[in-house]
C-alpha cells in the first residue's frame, strides 16, 4: 500500500547532472539502502522524495499516488535528518507529539502514540526534558521515535547514525533494525557507510556519479558486484581486482590454472579477501606479504603479487612477518571475472 | 609574568570601564547633587548632598513631558516598523536565494551612506506637503530608515543561525511555510528579534538630528533638550542629560547578551 516507484526523477544543477534519470521501484515494507560516496546524488534523490529539494524531470509515486508536485506536508512521509533536527524549544514529549498534533490527533491517542514510540526507543526517561539536556545518541532516539510516533507509511532517513561513536552506532543500527520491522514501515535509508547499508537494508541501491548501479540483496552487492566500482565500495576490505589474460580459454595463475568466461582477451578477477586459501609451501598466486594486521577474528595481510597490491584474509593465529611469501588459491566460483577495459562485470552464467 | 598579565588585563578593563562609566557617574552626580554641587569646586566625588530637585523640576518644566511622550511614541513606531519590516527582508536573505542577493545586502547598507544633514530640506518639504511635518509618526519614518539596515542584517544572522533543516523537519511533519516560522523559526528568533527591536528603540532615542529638523511644537526628547539647554541651569542639563541617557543603558544592558552574539563576539 506504501510501494514507491520512482520514475526517472532526473536533477540538473546548472550544467551539473547530479541525478540521471533514476528508476527505481520499492515495495510495501521494504528497507531500501542509498549507499554510495559522498556527492553520488543519494541525499538529493531523498530530498526529491520528501519535497525538500525539486526535480528536474520525472515522478515519485507513492501507494499509487503521484505526489511529485504535493508540499511535502501532504506526502505522507516522516524523516530522520542527518544532524536529527530535534526542535530546541519542546520537550522531548512535545517533539515526539509535533507530528500528531499536525494532524489534529485527538489528546489521548497523542499521549498513546508518544508513549509507545518512547517505549520503542527507550526514551520514556527523558519525555520531560529539553533535547539541549540530552546527549546525541538520545536526540538521535528522539528524533527516530518522532518520525515513528505518526506511524508514517514512508520512512526517510538521511544518514541518521553518521554523528554518533562507533560503539553508539553498532548499538543503534541493531535497536533500528529491531523497530524498523516491528513497525512495518517502507524505509529508504541513505548512507555512506557500506557496514551499515549491508546490516540494515534488505536491498542496497549503489550509487554513483547520480545513477544506480546496482541493486540487489546485501550479500549479492558483495558478491557479486556488477562494476570494479562496487566491488571496491562495498565490503571492507574492497574487493581485490588482478589483472589477468585469458589464452585459449584458460587463465594461467603462477602455474595455477582457471577456467576463463571468455577465451581470449584481458580481465579483471574481482575476488574478495576472504575467497584465498593460503598455501605456506608457495603453491598458486605468488604473494609477498608488506604488512599484517591483526585484526582479532582475522588476519588482515596486504602484500604484491606481481606488482598488484592485494589483501588477503587469513586466519587470526598464523605469524606473516614482511616479505614472506605465499601461495594463493582463489576459490573460482568466488571469482567475479570483470571486462578489463570497461570495469564491468562480465555475465555470470558462463563462469559457473 | 603571570602577574604582570593579569596586571595588565585588569588595568586595561578598567580603563575600559572608566571611559565610559566616569563621564555617565559625573552626569548622574550632576543630576541629583543639587544646583550647589553643580557649581563646587573642587568637585566631590562622592555623592555629598544627593536631591532629587533638580530632577523634579526637569520633569515639570513645561514641554518635558510632552517630548518624552513624543519620544516614546517615536521610538516605539521605529521599533514595530523596523521589526515588521526588518524581519521578513531578513529571513528572506537568510533562506532564499535570488538574483543579485549580494546586491540588495549592500543596498540596504547603503541607506546609510547618505548623510541626512543633505537629505534634510528635501524630507521637510516633502513632510510639509504630505502633512507629516512636525509629527511623531513622520519622525519615526526616518528613524525606521535609520534602523532598518541595522534589522534586516541582524535578523537575517538570526534566521541564518538557525538550522535550516528544523523548518524542513516541521514541513515534513505536516506544517505549512507559514506554520513551520511561526511554530519553530519564530519562538526560536524571538530572544534576538527583541533584541532587535530594543536597538531599534534605542537609536530612534538618541537620535537628534532629524528629529530637530522636522518637528517644531512636537519636538522628541533629544531635541526638545537641545533648543532648551542652552539657555538652563547647569544641574537642569544634567538632569536631562541623564534621562536621556538611562533608557539606552538599560535596554543595551538588558540585551547585551544577543547584542554580543550578533556581533560575532563569544558569549560564555
Amino acid at each position: 500500500m506504501a510501494d514507491i516507484k520512482i520514475d526517472k526523477i532526473a536533477k540538473t544543477f546548472g550544467n551539473a547532472r547530479a541525478l540521471d534519470e533514476i528508476t527505481l521501484d520499492i515495495a510495501d515494507g521494504e528497507f531500501i539502502a542509498l549507499l554510495g560516496p559522498s556527492g553520488c546524488g543519494k541525499t538529493t534523490l531523498l530530498r526529491i522524495i520528501a519535497g525538500l529539494e525539486t526535480r528536474s524531470a520525472g515522478r515519485v509515486i507513492i501507494g499509487g499516488r503521484d505526489i511529485s508536485d504535493t508540499p511535502t506536508r501532504a506526502r505522507g512521509l516522516a524523516m530522520v535528518f542527518q544532524n536529527y533536527a530535534v526542535f530546541p524549544h519542546m520537550t522531548v514529549y512535545e517533539n515526539v507529539a509535533f507530528g500528531l498534533r499536525m494532524q489534529k490527533a485527538d489528546e489521548a491517542r497523542i499521549k498513546a502514540q508518544v508513549a509507545r514510540a518512547a517505549e520503542l526507543l527507550h526514551i520514556e526517561p527523558y519525555l520531560e526534558r529539553y533535547p539541549a539536556k540530552l546527549s546525541g545518541g538520545q536526540r538521535q532516539r528522539v528524533a527516530v521515535a518522532r518520525a515513528l510516533a505518526v506511524e508514517p507509511p514512508v520512512l526517510l532517513m538521511d544518514e541518521p547514525l553518521s554523528n554518533l561513536d562507533a560503539l553508539l552506532r553498532l548499538e543503534m543500527r541493531a535497536e533500528l533494525k529491531a523497530v524498523l520491522r516491528e513497525a512495518g514501515t517502507t524505509t529508504i535509508y541513505v548512507t555512506h557507510d557500506q557496514t551499515e547499508a549491508m546490516g540494515l537494508a534488505d536491498r542496497i541501491a549503489v550509487m554513483h556519479g547520480g545513477r544506480i548501479v546496482q541493486i540487489d540483496k546485501p550479500t549479492a552487492v558483495y558478491s557479486r558486484p556488477k562494476t570494479t566500482f562496487v566491488g571496491g565500495f562495498v565490503g571492507s576490505p574492497p574487493m581485490n581486482f588482478l589483472p589477468v589474460t585469458a589464452a585459449s580459454g584458460a587463465i594461467d595463475l603462477d602455474g595455477l590454472s582457471l577456467a576463463a568466461p571468455r577465451p581470449e582477451g584481458n580481465l579483471l578477477a574481482g575476488i574478495r579477501a576472504e575467497d584465498f586459501a593460503l598455501s605456506h609451501s608457495g603453491e598458486g598466486l605468488a604473494f609477498d606479504v608488506m604488512v599484517a594486521e591483526p585484526l582479532g577474528s582475522h588476519t588482515l595481510l596486504t602484500g604484491r603479487s606481481h606488482g598488484q597490491m592485494l589483501r588477503v584474509v587469513a586466519p587470526p593465529n598464523g605469524d606473516y612477518p614482511a616479505d614472506t611469501r605465499l601461495g594463493l588459491k582463489p576459490d573460482p566460483n568466488r571469482i567475479v571475472w570483470m571486462d578489463a577495459a570497461s570495469g564491468e562485470a562480465l555475465r555470470q552464467e558462463t563462469a559457473a | 609574568m603571570n602577574a604582570l598579565r593579569r596586571t595588565v588585563y585588569f588595568t586595561g578593563i578598567v580603563a575600559l570601564c572608566a571611559w565610559v562609566l566616569v563621564p555617565i557617574y559625573f552626569i548622574a552626580l550632576g543630576a541629583f547633587g543639587g544646583r550647589i554641587g553643580v557649581f563646587r569646586w573642587p568637585k566631590s566625588i562622592l555623592p555629598t548632598d544627593t536631591s532629587l530637585a533638580a530632577m523634579q523640576l526637569f520633569l515639570q518644566v513645561e514641554g518635558v513631558g510632552q517630548a518624552m511622550v513624543n519620544s516614546i511614541i517615536a521610538a516605539c513606531i521605529t521599533m514595530a516598523l523596523s521589526i515588521a519590516l526588518g524581519a521578513p527582508a531578513g529571513y528572506a536573505l537568510a533562506r532564499f536565494t535570488f538574483p543579485g542577493q549580494n546586491a540588495y545586502r549592500l543596498l540596504i547598507l547603503l541607506t546609510r551612506a547618505f548623510p541626512l544633514a543633505i537629505l534634510a530640506l528635501p524630507l521637510t518639504v516633502a513632510f510639509i506637503r504630505i502633512g507629516l511635518y512636525d509629527t511623531a509618526f513622520g519622525v519615526a519614518l526616518i528613524h525606521t530608515a535609520l534602523a532598518l539596515p541595522f534589522a534586516a542584517l541582524v535578523s537575517a544572522s538570526l534566521f541564518q543561525a538557525i538550522p535550516r533543516e528544523l523548518e524542513e523537519a516541521a514541513w515534513v511533519f505536516g506544517c505549512t511555510r507559514l506554520q513551520a516560522f511561526l511554530k519553530v523559526v519564530l519562538p526560536l528568533a524571538l530572544p534576538g528579534i527583541a533584541a532587535t527591536a530594543i536597538f531599534a528603540f534605542v537609536i530612534s532615542w538618541n537620535e537628534v538630528f532629524a528629529a530637530s529638523v522636522l518637528t517644531v511644537r512636537n519636538r522628541t526628547l533629544t531635541a526638545y533638550l537641545l533648543t532648551v539647554l542652552a539657555e538652563s541651569p547647569l544641574h537642569f542639563r544634567f538632569a536631562g542629560g541623564f534621562l536621556l541617557i538611562v533608557p539606552s543603558i538599560v535596554f543595551i544592558f538588558a540585551v547585551r547578551k544577543y547584542l554580543f552574539a550578533m556581533w560575532g563576539i563569544a558569549n560564555r
